[in-house]
């Protein structure tokens, strides 16, 4: 909990230094599209935390973003199917990735690193190939308009992605918080064999965390198509996995597995959107975008680094 | 007496505001093997860390020859002469033997390329100096335990360490490679080395030891000479009160349940197939050497490896056990050899470790119940003693002792029918070994069977009722306490009889 706290206090430090440096950062047009960005990146950082909290990682997830888009795109424009349907369809095609990888993973004891860095590179290709690398996108939403209301409006001036991050949130908090199952993926997390010395079924909880870090790559892909509304294949969520990542070790999760925490990982994941938000309101070079993040990140993880050791 | 070499004087030491060491002296003679013991979070590992330059201390002195010195660094330690020989080794596996002893300070030839002949030929001195027939091209992996250990002695003698440190140096060797070991702690000795030894196996102490220095709860706790030194004298310095045999006795119970295995055959001798049955009510010791398939029989039973044939029957019923989770299920619980990496999860807090195999029984839903699964943790460390000022308090915190009770105690809210210890009581002090001994006795005589895989011999015979006796994978001799020894024990560990 003193962790979150830390965070907490890190994140409304960030945000006063932003609205002071430029009060437009306040402003209702900005707030709102920054807590929808938040919502989208919110969602799929609680999956990739999820998988670095077993251990894990993956690093699929941006080119999942592409995959998912280009095949929406082309089963709600080209082939004006039902959207309920449509996106039953993509949704059970991120749960089948998730459980390959998982699989892969847990089963034959592959490195996660090297099955996701395949995913990446896998799925990547064949968006390009569906889409024959043309840029997709969903024109006016003609027999959908009910689906883009739904990714990309406003419930009482909220807007829907982070109302959605509020509710999966909740839901992984008290998955990984308050359940068995939750406390069993600390466990392998820590130390997998004495996991599995206990009776916990260590390769069923591997699969789990990949399939639900897949599945919320899923939700937020169809989130982020609708946000961007074009889906240009090679670049569509290029570099989103490292931004789940980062979000997660800026949120309290270690690569070392076994640590992190739900509440942590959305912080994270509204701060990195804060971060952005700081270089464009400050008139920071947009160059110098991934520069400033990378050392707000290694900021962070240097800051509690020197905490923990003096607290020791 | 022969000349002191090093003092320590009045050291202390605090971790944070945790004081670790209050005024501790410990003086070292020239050529004189020194045992150093305790129980359990005393302060040696503290102490000895503090000589060899891992720890800086808070307060005191360190003289060498008569003059202060400073040690701020092992490099530094290395440099005086004093070298650690740590419980786990510290060889670098993919090296070969010279590779190792002169890791990082490489002889060059003229083109600064390692000079390996010169590497080869010192190392070839010093192997027989320690007494290991090994050439110094055989890689490290290939040698047993005992002879990394032996690896590293040279590589001290190498340094002209003049003061060896040596932390439960036989804890994981076989009675033939402990003597070998004495061997050259006798040799070292009388060529003037020093040897400060730590161990809880008492019989080695009163083997070798010149001198004992007890700590007790980080002061000095009282020193006895090679002459005053014997079992109830030691016992009694380290734990203030004298510990009786006779609570371990059976108080033999009605057999009741039954578990039999039939050629049963495991990975590590496929061919081999193993056959035995235990009763409810009483001990049963496995002894054999290290390596003789006790761990993957045990482990095989438990549902950690898989078997590759044979059956396996509860109470006369057949049971398929694929997992540990299947094994749970049948009330067939393990503590298994490897504490750290199998029995508890050290980053997880008391709690936590506690309940890990008991969650669905706290849980609603599968929401777990968290009144219910501290409420059930604290029973569990009354029960057991398990010393922790919270229960909060991550399991890397506690001492060996308290660890091993936490896992044996995440499976005592459970009813267990068989309950598998695999060498409980290596690192753990005397007061902790009786406490567990005790815990053995009271599952015994409530009814379930105890399996006990030790190479601790002197405990098998105090705690079991029946021993059976493995070689190479076969089960080569059973024997009812009345017919106990050490002879028969060991004859049978060889395959003979």
């Amino acid at each position: 909990m003193k962790k979150e706290k830390g965070i907490f206090i890190i994140f409304i430090v960030l945000c006063s230094v932003v609205s002071i440096g430029n009060p437009n950062f306040l402003s209702a047009a900005n707030l709102q599209n920054t807590t929808r960005l938040i919502g989208i990146f919110g969602i799929f950082s609680i999956g990739s935390g999820i998988v670095i909290i077993t251990r894990g990682i993956d690093l699929s997830v941006g080119s999942i973003f592409a995959l998912e888009g280009v095949l929406l795109s082309m089963l709600l424009v080209s082939q004006k199917i039902a959207w309920p349907i449509a996106v039953m369809t993509v949704l059970l095609l991120t749960l089948a990735i998730g459980w390959c990888h998982g699989i892969m993973i847990s089963k034959l004891k592959i490195q996660p690193f090297i099955i996701t860095l395949c995913g990446l590179l896998v799925y990547r290709g064949l968006a390009r190939f569906f889409s024959n690398d043309i840029t997709m996108g969903f024109g006016y939403g003609e027999g959908f308009t009910a689906l883009q209301r739904l990714a990309t409006g406003n419930l009482f001036g909220v807007p829907s992605p982070f109302i959605l991050l509020l509710v999966v949130g909740a839901a992984a908090w008290v998955f990984l918080h308050r359940s068995v199952y939750g406390r069993y993926l600390f466990a392998v997390g820590q130390n997998e064999e004495a996991a599995f010395f206990s009776g916990i079924n260590v390769k069923r909880m591997l699969l789990a965390a990949y399939i639900i870090s897949a599945l919320l790559a899923g939700i937020a892909g169809i989130l982020l198509a609708f946000y961007t509304n074009a889906i240009a294949p090679s670049s569509h969520g290029n570099f989103y996995e490292l931004y789940g990542i980062a979000a997660a070790v800026l949120g309290g999760c270690s690569l070392r597995g076994g640590e992190g925490s739900i509440i942590g990982i959305v912080l994270g994941a509204a701060m990195l959107q804060v971060i952005q938000n700081l270089v464009n309101l400050l008139g920071i070079p947009s160059s110098l975008n991934f520069a400033v993040m990378g050392v707000v990140i290694l900021t962070g993880v240097l800051a509690d680094k020197f905490i923990r050791r003096n607290k020791y | 007496m022969a000349r002191p070499i090093l003092h320590m004087n009045k050291i202390c030491k605090q971790f944070g505001d945790v004081s670790v060491l209050k005024d501790v002296d410990l003086t070292v003679y020239e050529g004189e093997v020194l045992a150093l013991m305790g129980e359990n979070g005393a302060g040696k590992s503290t102490l000895m860390k503090i000589l060899c330059g891992v720890h800086p201390f808070t307060r005191g002195t360190i003289r060498l020859d008569e003059k202060e010195i400073f040690i701020a660094s092992v490099r530094d330690a290395m440099r005086m002469g004093i070298a650690f020989i740590h419980q786990e080794l510290n060889l670098v596996e993919n090296l070969d033997i010279a590779g190792n002893i002169f890791l990082g300070r490489e002889p060059v030839t003229r083109w600064g390329w390692p000079d390996k002949k010169r590497m080869s030929k010192e190392t070839a001195g010093l192997l027989a100096r320690v007494g290991l027939d090994a050439r110094p091209e055989t890689p490290v992996r290939q040698l047993s335990l005992a002879s990394q250990q032996l690896v590293e002695i040279a590589k001290a003698l190498s340094l002209r360490s003049r003061i060896l440190i040596m932390d439960e140096p036989t804890s994981s060797l076989t009675m033939k490679e402990t003597a070998l070991l004495f061997d050259t702690v006798a040799d070292l000795k009388s060529k003037g080395t020093s040897v400060i030894y730590i161990s809880h196996r008492m019989n080695e102490i009163m083997q070798i030891a010149d001198r004992v220095v007890v700590l007790k709860d980080g002061k000095n706790g009282g020193e006895l000479k090679k002459e005053e030194l014997n079992h109830a004298s030691l016992v009694r310095l380290m734990v203030g009160r004298n510990i009786d045999r006779s609570i371990f006795a059976s108080r033999c119970a009605l057999p009741n349940a039954s578990f039999n295995a039939e050629s049963i055959r495991t990975h590590r001798y496929p061919h081999q197939p193993v056959s035995f049955s235990l009763n409810s009510g009483k001990i049963t010791g496995i002894a054999g050497l290290v390596g003789s398939g006790r761990t993957e029989l045990v482990e095989s039973v438990c549902g950690i490896r898989s078997l590759i044939a044979g059956s396996v029957y509860l109470d006369g019923k057949a049971i398929r056990i694929k997992s540990p989770s299947d094994a749970i299920r049948q009330g067939i619980f393990l503590v298994p050899e490897d504490r750290k990496q199998h029995g508890i999860i050290t980053g997880m807090s008391i709690t936590e470790n506690l309940s890990l195999p008991n969650l669905h029984a706290y849980s609603t839903m599968s929401l777990v119940r968290q009144a219910k699964e501290s409420f059930a943790a604290r029973a569990q460390v009354d029960n057991l003693d398990i010393r922790c000022a919270s229960l909060q308090h991550l399991l890397k915190d506690l001492s060996g002792g308290n660890q091993q009770k936490v896992a044996i105690g995440k499976w005592l809210s459970r009813t267990a029918r068989l309950m598998v210890f695999d060498e409980p009581t290596r690192g753990v002090d005397v007061g902790a070994k009786a406490e567990i001994y005790r815990i053995m006795r009271r599952l015994a005589d409530e009814g379930a069977m105890v399996l006990v895989v030790s190479s601790d011999m002197e405990e098998l015979m105090i705690i079991s009722d029946r021993m059976l006796v493995m070689h190479e994978g076969r089960i080569s001799g059973e024997l009812l306490s009345d017919e106990f020894t050490e002879q028969r024990i060991l004859s049978y560990a060889f395959g003979n009889g």
